[in-house]
Formats: structure tokens, C-alpha cells, sequence
């Protein structure tokens, strides 16, 4: 029965595909990438490891912001909030726990996703501009609370913060092959799961958002719901990173951990290499860090030129890098989109846009 | 008795946190701007005022006559260059304003150092009225106080009785409705910006007499005018009063109890007022 009426069935004229040979190339360049990446412990030197190791982390803590506020429309300039907590729970697990802190880092990300929870709550009382204060003003107080740990019985060490003994104890090439693994794995892995997220459901219901929130929630689209999905997301993401950085560092300080800078720096990227993309946050995360090596000399002024340009591609360059790119030549390296093609192979219309 | 005195210096530190406030909701109600740089442009304001107390040896107070004017012009000419080309989207002008905070911290960082910095306005900054062992009350937290009033009062005139005031409700209300009669809204919204950064020179200023500042601070005058707002009620003016007087009198009253915990105890306050009054003490009835 159901055959036959599946015979009965014309066969459709067009069908929908994402994949693109430019995507098809890449995806074979980046896996060659990522292998010679695994291997990096054997073949670089300590100094190059502990640079990717930074630079694997803001990728991460980039991609993370992108999905807030590229895909969810949240700004949040709390994110913070989430790096401090994930480095006091290696801290607090490793050192008061007696976990080992490769396993630690893992639950570090748990728990900034459980606090993030009730985080929400308040925060999403304030939407738009008023929400990106109140997430700082909620980062303010963890900062705040951390500094005062005494006075709420956790072990934080106070304003000069903690040395994790756990993991400045380990063996040092153990540590730092461990260290480059879980930051490579935290960096890779978010890029991957921002295109699983983007290719599911729920991507197709951010997508959705990001284009028309009124028009997503009249057909069905559970608004809050998914941006209080992407805001836990985003904070295990950040929990994870910040603990990686911290495992990297080895020293926590509340005013560095609990520092608005981590955010201005997510903000940066996305903005400069191309917002609402998986693309634009990787380009923006290789020239954010080549320039931070090639300026730290100038201190200062370098964040007041990268200020100027946040500032110029805020206005007049609102795709970013990876956006100028992508008009041009119609290129993705994530393919995301959804394009609808003739049977026989030829495109039925240009991609359906975004 | 020490508790009655908490309270009322709460209540006169209030007052500097409605004029940290008034700029931000007066911005954010006439354009549904958030400017992410105000509190660096407060710490701004304040350093201009260390430059002309040092270099040419005025009163801080009378700078305000020279300072006021300046960061009314930069908010004019900041609007019409740079903001009224964000307000299309909703992430542009907060990107764009982010941006501009990173830039006016990081030039008061490299122009003055990491110091911390104060402005001396002479003896009105230590006389104070003696009322009784452990109250008393400082001259210049009350002449802040009664600045905040009369500039909340000031402003509640003009945008209730003048034509610049009708036009700056009209633009809030409709854009579009305020041009078909012939309102130029990029004018508007670079007066309404200019009025703002009138108010920020104010409480710099202030600001500068009253505690020592560092080019590093400002993100907390932007959030501690945020709370103001949020916990008086959007879209009042009374409100920011209201709400700069009660996180006022959360912080001194925190201290009270524990010494570190007074900024900590006015963000707690502010939380507590989001989950039990998320439209604040005095919301207008229609704002929504």
C-alpha cells in the first residue's frame, strides 16, 4: 500500500542541498589540518604549543559568542562570568576535590552550564541593550563573590587568588600535551558543534530568530526557549575554555578571570571576521591573535585601534571579513545554507539567502 | 544610630547615581539607545576636569562651564557621525558603542596612567552640617543631591513644556509619524545626545570631587547608572531618582555589615528588584 502509493507519487523537480565542492574541499583540507594539529605535541616546540593553546581557547570563547549573539540576538558582555567560574571549579575540584584535573576541566564546563541556569532567569527579564548590562552586572557579582569567598565559606584565596597546585603537581610534558589536547579538542570542538547546532533543528529555528524574532514566534519557533538553550550552550563553552586557560596559566586571579576584556576580545573577533557565520568568528580568532603577537609592544594603543576598526566595522562593515568574502565569491567552508537544485544537478536559483 | 546614617548617606550618594542615570535613560528613551560608553564617558569628563583644575587652576566646579559645552558638542557631533548610522539594527549601536568605551579607556589609560586621580573643590568638599553625634551631613553630597534634582526637574520641564521637548517625545513615540511633520530625527537624536553628555560633564565632575577615579572605572559608573535606571522604572525620570536613592542606601547600608560587600550589596538589591519587580518601583503604566 504505502509502496504503491509512493510510486503514485511524481518524483519531486528540485531538491534541497547544502554542500557546495568548495565545502566538499575544505572539509577534506580541514580534517588533513586537524590531524597534523593532533600531532602538534611531537613535532613543535613547547613555546608554539602553549601560543595554540591560547589561540584554541579564543576560538572557542569566539564561536561561543557568535552563536549568542550572531544567531540568538543576545548581546552579552557576561561572558566572564562563565571563563571565572569554569577556571575557581578547576581550582575548587582539583585542588579541594582531589579530581584529577584533566577531568576536572570537563566538569568545570558542567558547571558553569548548571549555573547558567538560574542565570537566565534574571537575566532574561532584560532584553536588547538593557540584557548586555545586566549580564555584566551578573558577571560583576560572581566576580565580586569570589574576591569575598570567605565570607560565603568557599575556598577561593580572596583578591590574590589561588596557584592550582593540581595541576602545577603534574608531570610537565604529561601536563602540557594534556593541556594543548583538551585545548585543541575545546577549539575544534566548538566549531564542529556550532555546525551541528546550525545544521539541526534548532539551527534552523536560530536562523529563524536572527532573521525576524516576531515572524520566527508567530510559526512556531519556541523563542525563548532555544536563546535560553544557546545561553547554556554558550556558557559550558566558556566554563570549558576558561578552564583550559587557567590549566595553561596555572594562576587564578579574580580580577583577571572575572575580566570584561575576555568578552571585548569575543566581540572583536566575531565582529571583525564576520557575525551570524561559523567562518568569519575562525578568520577574525587568526587575525586577532597574528595581530596581538605582531602589537603587544604597543599596548594600549593596539586596543584603541582595534576599538576604531570594532567601531568602523560595527557601522559601515556589518558582515565582517568572512562577509566581504562571501559575497564576493559565494563561498562556504561550513555550508549551512540551504539551496534548492534541479534534479539533474544544475542550481534552480541562486542560495536561498540568509 | 549608625544604620540612620547609612541610610542618609545612601540617600545623598543617590543622588550622584541619578546624574551617573539620567543621561543613560534619557538616550535610551528618546532612541532605544544603550550607549555601552557612558561610563567612560563620565570618567572622561572627569579627567578633562583634572587637566583644567591642574593646568590652569580652577575651581572644579567652575570647569563645568568649559566641560559641559565640549561633551555636548562631542555627543552632537558623535551622533550625527557615527550612532544614527547604527540605529537600523539591533546589534550595531551596541557593538558600535562597545567599541567607543574600549576607545575612551584605553586613550584616558595611555593620556594619564593607571593613577587614581580626584579633583579638590576646597573646603566644600570636608564642611558638613552636624546634626547630631553620629549623623551629620556633608555639604557637597547634598549640594550633589539637590544638582540631581534640580537638573531631573530641568529636564522634566523642557520635555513637557518645550518644542524641543515636544519633538523629543515625538521621535520617541514615531519616527516616522515625527518626519511626516517635518522633525529631522538624526537632529534630534544629536540633541538628545548632546543633553546627555551635558549631564555626563555634570557627574563627572562630581564624580571627580567627591571619590578618586581611575581611567579604568568607568564600566562601573555604567552599571551602577544602569541599576538606577532599571530599578526606578524605564521611561521615568522620577524613577532614576528613586532608583539612585534605593541602590544608594543598598550599598552604604552593605557596607555597613561587612566592608567589602557594598558595591556587591547594591548589584544583590538590583538582582532581587529584576526577580520580584522586573519593570522597576515606578514603571509608567505604558511602558512596555
Amino acid at each position: 500500500m504505502t509502496e504503491a502509493t509512493a510510486q503514485a507519487e511524481p518524483q519531486p523537480a528540485v531538491r534541497v542541498v547544502r554542500r557546495t565542492w568548495f565545502s566538499v574541499g575544505g572539509a577534506v583540507v580541514v580534517a588533513a589540518g586537524l590531524g597534523v594539529l593532533v600531532a602538534v605535541p611531537w613535532w613543535a616546540s613547547e613555546g608554539q604549543a602553549r601560543n595554540l593553546v591560547e589561540f584554541f581557547t579564543l576560538l572557542a570563547l569566539a564561536q561561543m559568542w557568535n552563536l549568542l549573539a550572531g544567531y540568538a540576538g543576545l548581546v552579552s558582555i557576561g561572558q566572564q562570568a562563565f571563563i571565572g567560574i569554569g577556571a575557581y571549579s578547576l581550582y575548587l575540584l582539583g585542588d579541594d576535590g582531589g579530581v584529577h584535573p584533566f577531568a576536572a576541566v570537563a566538569l568545570a564546563g558542567l558547571v558553569a552550564a548548571a549555573i547558567s541556569l538560574p542565570t537566565a532567569l534574571l537575566a532574561f527579564r532584560l532584553r536588547g541593550g538593557y540584557f548586555a548590562i545586566g549580564t555584566w552586572v551578573i558577571a560583576e557579582v560572581f566576580h565580586l563573590l569570589t574576591i569575598n569567598g570567605a565570607d560565603i565559606h568557599v575556598d577561593t584565596g580572596g583578591g590574590e587568588g589561588v596557584t592550582i597546585l593540581s595541576a602545577a603537581r603534574l608531570e610537565r610534558t604529561f601536563r602540557a600535551h594534556g593541556t594543548y589536547w583538551w585545548a585543541l579538542g575545546v577549539g575544534a570542538g566548538s566549531v564542529l558543534l556550532a555546525y551541528a547546532i546550525l545544521r539541526s533543528r534548532l539551527g534552523l529555528a536560530l536562523t529563524a530568530i536572527r532573521d525576524d524574532e516576531t515572524a520566527a514566534g508567530s510559526l512556531g519557533v519556541g523563542v525563548l526557549r532555544q536563546k535560553v538553550l544557546v545561553y547554556v550552550i554558550a556558557a559550558f563553552g566558556c566554563g570549558l575554555a576558561g578552564a583550559v586557560i587557567y590549566l595553561n596559566l596555572l594562576r587564578v586571579q579574580p580580577d583577571a578571570a572575572f575580566d570584561v576584556n575576555w568578552t571585548a576580545y569575543m566581540i572583536f573577533i566575531v565582529v571583525i571576521g564576520g557575525i551570524g557565520t561559523i567562518e568569519g568568528p575562525i578568520i577574525g580568532t587568526i587575525l586577532f591573535f597574528t595581530l596581538q603577537q605582531e602589537l603587544s609592544d604597543y599596548g594600549v594603543w593596539y586596543l584603541i585601534v582595534l576599538g576604531g576598526v570594532a567601531v568602523a566595522f560595527a557601522v559601515w562593515v556589518r558582515g565582517g571579513i568572512w562577509g566581504l568574502v562571501s559575497r564576493r565569491f559565494v563561498l562556504e567552508l561550513f555550508p549551512v545554507r540551504r539551496r534548492v537544485v534541479y534534479r539533474h544537478g544544475e542550481r534552480a536559483r541562486a542560495p536561498v539567502s540568509e | 544610630m549608625v544604620w540612620v546614617n547609612a541610610v542618609v548617606q545612601g540617600i545623598l550618594l543617590g543622588g550622584l547615581y541619578a546624574l551617573f542615570a539620567t543621561g543613560l535613560s534619557l538616550v535610551f528613551g528618546v532612541m532605544r539607545l544603550v550607549n555601552l560608553a557612558h561610563g567612560d564617558l563620565i570618567v572622561l569628563a572627569g579627567f578633562l576636569g583634572v587637566v583644567f583644575t591642574h593646568d590652569l587652576g580652577w575651581n572644579p566646579l567652575l570647569t563645568l562651564v568649559v566641560i559641559v559645552p565640549l561633551l555636548a558638542a562631542l555627543g552632537f557631533v558623535g551622533q550625527l557621525a557615527i550612532l544614527n548610522f547604527t540605529l537600523d539594527s539591533g546589534l550595531s549601536p551596541l557593538l558600535a558603542t562597545f567599541g567607543l568605551s574600549i576607545i575612551v579607556q584605553n586613550t584616558l589609560l595611555e593620556q594619564f596612567s593607571a593613577d587614581q586621580r580626584g579633583l579638590s573643590a576646597g573646603t566644600i568638599e570636608t564642611d558638613s552640617i552636624r546634626i547630631s553625634n553620629e549623623i551629620s551631613l556633608g555639604w557637597f553630597p547634598l549640594t550633589t543631591f539637590l544638582v540631581a534634582v534640580v537638573l531631573l526637574v530641568g529636564l522634566q520641564l523642557v520635555i513637557r513644556w518645550t518644542r524641543l521637548g515636544r519633538a523629543l517625545r515625538a521621535t520617541s513615540d514615531d519616527r516616522r509619524a515625527a518626519q511626516l511633520v517635518g522633525i529631522d530625527n538624526r537632529v534630534v537624536y544629536a540633541v538628545a545626545m548632546a543633553i546627555s553628555l551635558a549631564t555626563v560633564a555634570i557627574a563627572g565632575i562630581f564624580l571627580g570631587v567627591r571619590t578618586s577615579f581611575a581611567p579604568t572605572t568607568g564600566p562601573t559608573r555604567l552599571l551602577f547608572a544602569f541599576e538606577a535606571v532599571i530599578i526606578g522604572g524605564l521611561g521615568s525620570l522620577w524613577g532614576t531618582l528613586v532608583g539612585g536613592v534605593a541602590l544608594g542606601i543598598a550599598q552604604t547600608v552593605s557596607a555597613q555589615i561587612s566592608p567589602g560587600w557594598g558595591v556587591l550589596g547594591g548589584h544583590l538589591f538590583f538582582l532581587a528588584v529584576l526577580l520580584l519587580r522586573p519593570r522597576g518601583l515606578f514603571a509608567r503604566a505604558d511602558a512596555s
